[in-house]
């Protein structure tokens, strides 16, 4: 009989399930590839501080409780806005969707939330909904955000995959230190929002908080 | 020359990862006993500063069970059960025994690092493949040095046909192998560039959707190969051995193995309903989950059939009654899942408490229950000391029983009520309850799931002191017991 045959040959029996567990990959999964979720017509990719409040999100692993995929019922679309489309998520390296919602969902958060409201609620959730059983990250108010990763991402990204980034993206360290002052020209934008004097000290000293490129990145989910 | 003596198993591996299956057991549901405390009594998430937060540590929960507890506890058994299912002793290979060693520090220093440096958060966030680039290569290497050991002990078999357990040990490393390496395929930025930011640092090979794509057919998938398929192997080789029972029927057992290799890597996208995916890949995932109640209930039956006119070592044995009842977890946790899967029912249950409800029947109940069971079957043949004490793991089996059954009932009702009140609506047809609301009201339901964890914590701990005490103060054997595990 054949499997009794198989039982005894196990490089076959390897090469059989190597076979078997293949087929749903390459059925369900390559197809997409091949279409490539095509950005939305005039997307552009996120800034560098933007990028970086997305390196905190996934530092501090936001999405244990939040996700950011708006599912195509009223109840959905009533609650957190337009559902998500694929589109959107073109330029996401990973994608954040989340699996569960401890917390509301965040895809379209910069409609309805602004700065001054996520810089009191990460201070102190309880203080700004009632019964929130979030925890602080006032943490963010001390660690200072990466931004040099995140442009080392954003250039990544374009040579690597085509993510539309402008020719001044470089490999070089010379075309990062001209670029950081854009980037802390876009802190200093969201801090002026802000009143905690921790955010006012480090930005004078031209640092950027870990919070205010967080609200760059909760600003940027429309 | 074939000699007739019999063989003396080398169980000195199989011993060093039973020691990390209970470190590893112990830390990961003490930090998920933390996490589910926390969601009750949130002033718990300021006890260790910024890494005491629910977010930063539910990876370490899921990853120390996943890769700490239930991976070493995969290869505890397998160079257990390898060996004697083989007829060929590690003692008799120095390479083998040289190979196995090194997989066995790597892994630990691999583990400790990896845990260490979620920890700190770096993280690639993508669920159960948290870890960045320089951790995913030790994984591999590991994971390879896994291969060669496994591999080269089959190579000098002296039992030509495979037992059924190999099938699935071999499966569970090639499927975890083909999901890991695709999954985490990463650029790293440090190197992309001219040396610019952190070196740990890298961004996903797939974007987007693609990328949502890729992640749940790994995530779906490394359940199914770490957390069924090496699990099942374990029924296959302990329950026969404990009982003295021959498995019920072969072709069930070979239907199930092929058709749970076959079915179970489409179901991934049931992860992914209503979402951006294309609709036919969510049907497909739909379907496949209904169908995968087969293969599953195959296995979960030839189990039970086993015990065919022998029920009586139900209330004679608690190993038994841990075996029994894991593939009694095992058959409800694979009617739940595909009942999930069904997309008017994920409508509800996607996002919510029930999802955790499920994942936790089926490892506390399923795959904890059975890795247990195995290491009270093992330890007094590696240890060749009797089990410490009987009474105590009726009194481990009946706290973690009723915990697993507290955990998932409070999680059915925090699940469906929480989803129930975000598609509510009045009779004007606008939204009934603000977020809030669906989180307050889930307060006794995580308090019940806090005691559950304490419980089955504390559970965890009684076997590791009986398993501590056997190999201790256990009364000596003299001889290997052929079947039934002696207790005191």
């Amino acid at each position: 009989m054949f499997f009794h045959w198989l039982e005894k040959n196990p490089f076959f029996f390897a090469s059989g399930i190597s076979i078997v567990i293949s087929f749903a990959g390459l059925i369900e999964i390559v197809p997409n590839f091949a279409q490539a979720s095509r950005p939305l017509v005039d997307m552009k990719p996120r800034t560098v501080l933007e990028l970086a409040g997305k390196n905190v999100y996934k530092k501090d692993n936001c999405i244990a409780c939040h996700s950011q995929l708006i599912r195509p019922f009223k109840s959905e679309t009533d609650r957190y806005g337009a559902y998500s489309l694929s589109g959107e998520y073109a330029y996401d390296r990973p994608f954040l969707w989340g699996s569960k919602r401890t917390g509301p969902d965040l895809h379209r958060v910069g409609n309805y939330r602004t700065t001054d409201w996520h810089e009191n609620h990460m201070l102190n959730p309880p203080a700004i909904v009632q019964g929130s059983i979030m925890p602080a990250y006032g943490h963010m108010f001390d660690n200072t955000a990466d931004i040099e990763t995140a442009y080392a991402e954003a250039v990544t990204v374009k040579n690597m995959f085509h993510t539309p980034y402008g020719p001044e993206f470089k490999t070089t360290r010379a075309a990062w230190d001209a670029h950081r002052p854009k980037v802390l020209e876009d802190a200093k934008k969201i801090a002026a929002d802000m009143k905690d004097p921790r955010v006012k000290e480090a930005i004078a000293k031209g640092e950027v908080p870990e919070i205010v490129a967080l609200i760059a990145y909760l600003n940027s989910l429309k | 020359m074939q000699s007739n003596a019999a063989l003396e198993y080398d169980y000195t591996i199989a011993k060093l990862f039973t020691y990390t299956t209970i470190l590893f057991g112990f830390l990961g549901m003490l930090v998920g006993t933390l996490l589910a405390a926390q969601l009750a009594f949130p002033e718990l998430n300021y006890l260790i500063g910024e890494y005491g937060t629910f977010s930063r540590l539910r990876p370490i929960h899921t990853n120390t069970v996943v890769f700490g507890f239930t991976v070493s506890g995969i290869f505890a058994t397998w160079y257990y059960l390898g060996q004697r299912v083989l007829k060929v002793s590690m003692a008799e290979s120095k390479f083998l025994m040289v190979v196995g060693k090194i997989h066995f520090w790597l892994y630990l220093v691999g583990a400790l690092a990896a845990t260490i440096s979620i920890l700190l958060g770096y993280s690639q966030s993508k669920e159960y493949a948290h870890y960045e680039w320089p951790f995913d290569i030790v994984i591999v290497i590991v994971w390879v040095l896994w291969g060669v050991s496994m591999m080269g002990l089959i190579g000098i078999r002296r039992e030509k046909a495979l037992y059924t357990s190999v099938w699935y040990y071999l499966a569970c490393f090639l499927g975890i192998a083909m999901l890991y390496i695709f999954n985490n395929m990463a650029v790293p930025t440090y190197f992309a560039t001219d040396g610019l930011g952190s070196i740990l640092h890298s961004v996903s090979m797939y974007a987007g959707t693609n990328d949502a794509l890729v992640q749940w057919w790994y995530g779906h998938n490394a359940v199914a190969f770490a957390f069924t398929v090496p699990i099942v192997g374990m029924s296959y080789y302990f329950l026969p051995k404990e009982s003295g029972q021959a498995i019920y029927s072969y072709k069930l057992s070979l239907i199930s193995f092929w058709g749970l290799m076959f079915v179970y890597l489409w179901a991934g996208s049931h992860h992914l309903l209503y979402s951006t995916v294309p609709d036919w890949m969510q049907t497909m995932g739909s379907a496949f989950s209904i169908v995968l109640i087969l293969p599953s209930w195959g296995s979960a039956i030839n189990m039970l059939l086993t015990l065919k006119g022998e029920w009586n070592q139900l209330a004679d044995s608690p190993l038994i009654k841990f075996m029994v009842i894991a593939s009694t977890f095992y058959m409800l946790s694979t009617i739940e899942g595909p009942i999930q899967a069904i997309k008017s029912v994920n409508s509800i249950a996607h996002f919510t408490d029930w999802i955790p409800g499920h994942v936790h029947d089926g490892v506390l109940g399923w795959v904890a229950f059975m890795i247990m069971a195995s290491i009270f079957h093992m330890a007094p043949r590696m240890f060749k000391r009797e089990l410490y004490s009987r009474k105590l793991v009726g009194i481990q089996f009946w706290l973690q029983t009723v915990a697993v059954v507290l955990y998932f009932t409070s999680m059915w009702v925090a699940g469906i009520t929480q989803g129930m009140m975000w598609r509510a609506v009045d009779e004007y047809g606008n939204l009934m309850y603000s977020f809030i609301d669906t989180v307050t009201v889930l307060h006794p339901y995580y308090a019940i799931r806090a005691l559950s964890g304490v419980m089955y914590l504390t559970g965890f701990i009684l076997f590791a002191y009986n398993i501590i005490k056997t190999m201790t103060a256990g009364r000596e054997l003299s001889e290997e017991p052929q079947f039934k595990t002696p207790m005191a």
